[in-house]
């Protein structure tokens, strides 16, 4: 259910948001135990007995993750806390084994970073981020299909989640969602994660307030908790703006509630008040001692950390001199851009392959709704039909067929080319047959070109082309015509 | 064969190797005496005979082909607080009355490759919360020595079971004094190692970064052997020193010419019985035989020792027994209306009151608005504990003082007033909030119940203790003392 508040009165009101990140890190075992974090699996069959908090057993904590978090920590220029501290987290759910979520509250291992985003073409804007800390996941708790009782599945419990917590720092939703953008595509260069929102291995939590422009006081804040999409994020956000800056303006009070977003219903709702909120009794994890982290570790990690987004967006200008646009949207995904990267190195042709890239690969991927890794046309093929344009053998437009049948059929394009019989025409005196049967088809227009009606040439190029089914080369189409026609 | 029991470890090994008995003579005999005298005591609430007659037997094929381990065939009890795998493991609560567990803690795991054989599982308060054994789900346990009286907490249940002969040693844990206060009130030698020195995985946790685990004998030398075979490094455990473990054995016969020891005035100044204060008179006149000098140390801060461990030890135990939910494992109440009557009466019905008292205790201590002035300021005085006890070792190598503020008490005789049990510990916390070494000894008798002295030593100097008891213990003999059942 749309609200609907007058523009003037939104005008007048400026909203406060920071983004709590949840990133499941993927380790190939848990947190603080040996069991496997593979996704999917039959429920409780990952769960080890550290996971399922038996009596006496003891957390150990996985180095792997440690690394993980120090090169989030290194990519959005924020210190490394050494020590850093491990706290427990207390409350009692059924799919928390210990009646504790092992966490971080003093000493988190990364604290006061920053990213920039840039919002539909304006000028960047900075995003602090106040800290990343390290903790476990909860199991999860399934309440259908067990006769009005609730299953417990715990798979999911004790892997890894970096907690990214951002200053309130955003303006609007659309700041949100890049920024939300952004740190996708943080722990994808540095595949720390695989940020996949359906699958829960990305979530992220929004804290919402409004205040009246000019104003330097914080209004009273919501959180909205658990929103799976991107999608989902911006409507949450921009309904809960609408939704505060309606109740106050008649004269109403908002409370500091936790709200689910209703994706069906495109609605918040509270889900519990802040004051009857959990005390969660914080306090330093006895089991594990401060984690030292040396120098020398950190300099380690900084070898090991992948080209960044920023840093591969310049050199794809400078390279390839691609337009800054083009850079953008080709470095967004790390995937795409090395695929691209692939697909020039063969092809030599950094403009086409951009274009091809950005244009046919794009559209098709999105048609279907999947991801470059799972693209019907390889690297290597995409490259080869490109050459086969810049070496004349088949013109742009011929190219999109041979494509479209790549993508169905699972052929290479040589192949294809080669059965259809799209080779392109480039024998001169094969064209200059065709151009003599349509000159001479169209007396008419022919006699009113040479009087000067300088646009039917192109008329004569596009009937040319045409009777060539295309595959005239269309530069020879032109030199030819020109010659003949003494222009 | 009737009183292979009174044998040190030593004796039995020697006696097994040169086969004047058989591993299987040496335990069945320990089954004799259990059923004979332990439905009075109470000591143990799980026996497992028939896994220990078929370990004894393999024992004995291994001392038959010369292939026999460095302990093999000497019986142990472990304290029910030590996982072990298939074995019921109670923790002395109703809350794990149906707890078997599917993993061995790396204690019983380590004494069972050194070739020890384990006899069953020994009472204990539940949870280890308690100073008499009487807060048990399984009952209390008699001091062996007066069965009117308590054989202290929460080990009782191994105190009493050594103390009695129904164990060559036992296992125990001590979290602010439960293996050395039992071993003070039932005659026996109680080492609580190092911070650190023992792994605690499978350790059911009470007080994570105050629990310990060690172990209870009649003699210094006999605690030697098996501190030998459970201390270690152990991966499992990221809080477990990784540091060398000396052969505890080798330094026994050292002289203690030229060793300081050390005793804090603050502990002098606490009204103690007059037969307390003598023994200690006494004691100290002993070592000072074998060549001891004594001295007067500060510990300006010892005194709070007793209230930092009363909010630490429940504020650690209210997160650590968060996990007995009604849920995954152990007790669950019957027919649950929902989820928060499930956890309410699970955790109602499963746990006794003190347990709940600590629990309680510990959430306040921990809740919002309290935090400051109770968790975070126990723990800043608990770093100028350790900090005195650091000093101290500047000037001395150990530091020496009664185990317990008197002798056994009679059961019952504390039970309703909390306070007054909680003193037990007020000499043998300290070492615990600092992390030290401790060792409890006999060193007399008063009307029949034995009397314990305890030393402490700086970090890892387990080898200092265990070498002057046995010392002591060499122109002594109330550790052979045995009592009339």
């Amino acid at each position: 259910m749309a609200i609907s508040i007058d523009k003037k009165i939104l005008n007048d009101w400026e909203s406060v948001i920071g983004l709590e990140i949840h990133v499941q890190l993927n380790t190939n075992s848990k947190l603080f135990s040996g069991a496997s974090t593979r996704f999917g699996a039959e429920p409780n069959t990952q769960a080890c007995n550290i996971d399922l908090g038996m009596p006496g057993v003891l957390p150990v904590l996985n180095q792997e993750v440690l690394k993980m978090a120090v090169k989030f920590g290194l990519s959005v220029d924020a210190r490394i806390n050494n020590p850093t501290n491990f706290s427990r987290k207390n409350y009692f759910y059924p799919d928390l084994p210990k009646g504790y979520q092992i966490s971080q509250l003093d000493n988190p291992i990364v604290e006061g970073g920053c990213v920039n985003i840039s919002i539909s073409g304006e000028k960047k804007k900075v995003i602090g981020i106040t800290r990343a800390h390290l903790e476990e996941d909860a199991g999860k708790s399934l309440h259908e299909d067990y006769e009005g009782m609730t299953g417990v599945d715990l798979n999911r419990a004790g892997t890894p989640l970096l907690e990214i917590v951002s200053e309130p720092d955003i303006r609007s939703a659309e700041e949100a969602i890049s920024y939300l953008k952004k740190i996708h595509s943080i722990v994808r260069y540095l595949e720390i994660s695989d940020g996949n929102m359906a699958e829960g291995s990305m979530r992220c939590d929004a804290n919402v307030s409004v205040r009246k422009k000019g104003s330097k006081e914080l209004g009273t804040r919501t959180e909205i908790k658990n929103v799976n999409s991107f999608r989902f994020v911006e409507k949450a956000i921009n309904y809960e703006i609408k939704r505060q800056i309606g109740l106050i303006s008649k004269g109403e009070e908002i409370t500091q509630d936790t709200i689910l977003y209703d994706s069906a219903k495109d609605e918040t709702k509270p889900m519990r008040s802040k004051e009857f909120a959990n005390d969660y009794r914080y306090f330093p994890e006895p089991d594990l001692l401060p984690v030292v982290i040396k120098n020398s570790f950190i300099d380690e990690v900084k070898k090991e950390m992948p080209e960044m987004l920023e840093e591969k967006k310049s050199r794809f200008i400078k390279d390839f001199n691609l337009k800054e646009y083009d850079a953008d949207v080709l470095v967004a995904d790390k995937s795409i851009a090395s695929y691209f990267e692939n697909v020039i190195k063969i092809s030599k042709e950094p403009k086409l392959s951009a274009n091809w890239v950005m244009g046919e690969l794009s559209a098709y991927l999105n048609k279907e709704n999947i991801d470059i890794s799972q693209s019907k046309v390889n690297y290597k093929d995409l490259a080869t039909l490109i050459l086969r344009i810049s070496d004349n053998t088949i013109s742009g437009k011929i190219a999109k067929e041979v494509f479209e049948i790549m993508w169905s059929k699972d052929q290479d394009p040589d192949t294809i080319i080669e059965e259809k019989g799209l080779k392109q025409v480039t024998d001169s005196s094969e064209i200059e047959l065709l151009i003599d049967k349509v000159l001479e088809e169209n007396p008419e227009q022919l006699s009113q070109l040479k009087e000067g009606k300088d646009k039917l040439f192109g008329f004569f190029v596009g009937q040319i082309m045409k009777a060539s089914q295309g595959k005239a080369n269309p530069a020879q189409v032109n030199e030819i015509l020109k010659n003949k026609l003494k222009i | 064969m009737s009183e292979l029991y009174k044998l040190s470890i030593k004796e039995k090994l020697k006696g097994l190797t040169d086969k004047t008995f058989s591993s299987l003579d040496l335990t069945s005999s320990y089954f004799e005496r259990i059923k004979e005298f332990d439905s009075t005591l109470n000591s143990y609430i799980t026996l497992t005979k028939d896994l220990a007659l078929e370990k004894a037997k393999k024992s004995d094929q291994r001392y038959n082909s010369n292939e026999n381990l460095p302990l093999d065939g000497v019986p142990i009890a472990h304290k029910d607080i030590f996982c072990t795998k298939d074995t019921l493991t109670t923790c002395g609560s109703k809350m794990l009355n149906n707890f078997v567990p599917p993993y061995s803690s790396t204690v019983v795991e380590k004494l069972d490759q050194a070739g020890l054989i384990m006899l069953g599982k020994t009472n204990m308060d539940e949870f280890a919360m308690g100073s008499s054994n009487e807060t048990s789900f399984y009952g209390g346990v008699k001091n062996p020595w007066n069965k009117e009286c308590v054989p202290g907490g929460s080990s009782g249940g191994s105190a009493a079971c050594v103390a009695a002969g129904l164990a060559s040693s036992a296992t125990a844990t001590d979290t602010g004094g439960s293996i050395r206060q039992p071993a003070a009130l039932c005659g026996l030698t109680g080492i609580k190692p190092t911070y650190g020195r023992v792994s605690r995985y499978g350790m059911i946790a009470f007080a994570s970064s105050l629990d310990q685990g060690g172990v209870l004998s009649k003699s210094s030398e006999d605690a030697a052997y098996i501190l030998n075979y459970m201390s270690g490094k152990d991966s499992k455990d990221s809080t477990c020193l990784d540091v060398e473990v000396p052969n505890f054995l080798n330094s026994l016969e050292d002289k203690l010419d030229g060793t300081k020891i050390g005793i804090p005035k603050q502990f002098l100044s606490r009204n103690l019985p007059n037969y307390i204060e003598k023994n200690m008179e006494e004691t100290k006149r002993e070592l000072e035989k074998l060549g001891a000098e004594f001295y007067e140390v500060d510990l300006p801060n010892v005194e709070l020792s007793l209230p930092i461990y009363y909010i630490l030890a429940p504020a650690e135990c209210s997160a650590n027994l968060s996990r007995y939910d009604g849920v995954k494992f152990g007790y669950r109440c019957e027919n649950p209306l929902n989820l928060d009557d499930l956890y309410l009466r699970t955790r109602e019905e499963g746990f006794g009151d003190e347990v709940k008292r600590r629990i309680l205790i510990g959430t306040y201590a921990l809740s919002a608005g309290f935090y400051d002035a109770y968790y975070l300021k126990a723990q800043k005085c608990r770093k100028l504990v350790a900090n005195d006890f650091k000093e101290a070792f500047k000037k001395v190598d150990l530091i020496f003082s009664p185990t317990t503020p008197d002798v056994a008490f009679r059961s019952g005789e504390k039970l309703d007033d909390p306070l007054e049990m909680y003193l037990q510990d007020i000499f043998t916390i300290p070492a615990n909030l600092a992390g030290l070494p401790a060792i409890s000894f006999p060193s007399g008798f008063h009307n029949e119940l034995p009397i314990g002295m305890q030393l402490i030593s700086n970090k890892l100097d387990e080898s200092k203790l265990l070498n002057s008891c046995h010392q002591f213990q060499k122109i002594t003999d109330f550790h052979k003392k045995w009592p009339s059942l």
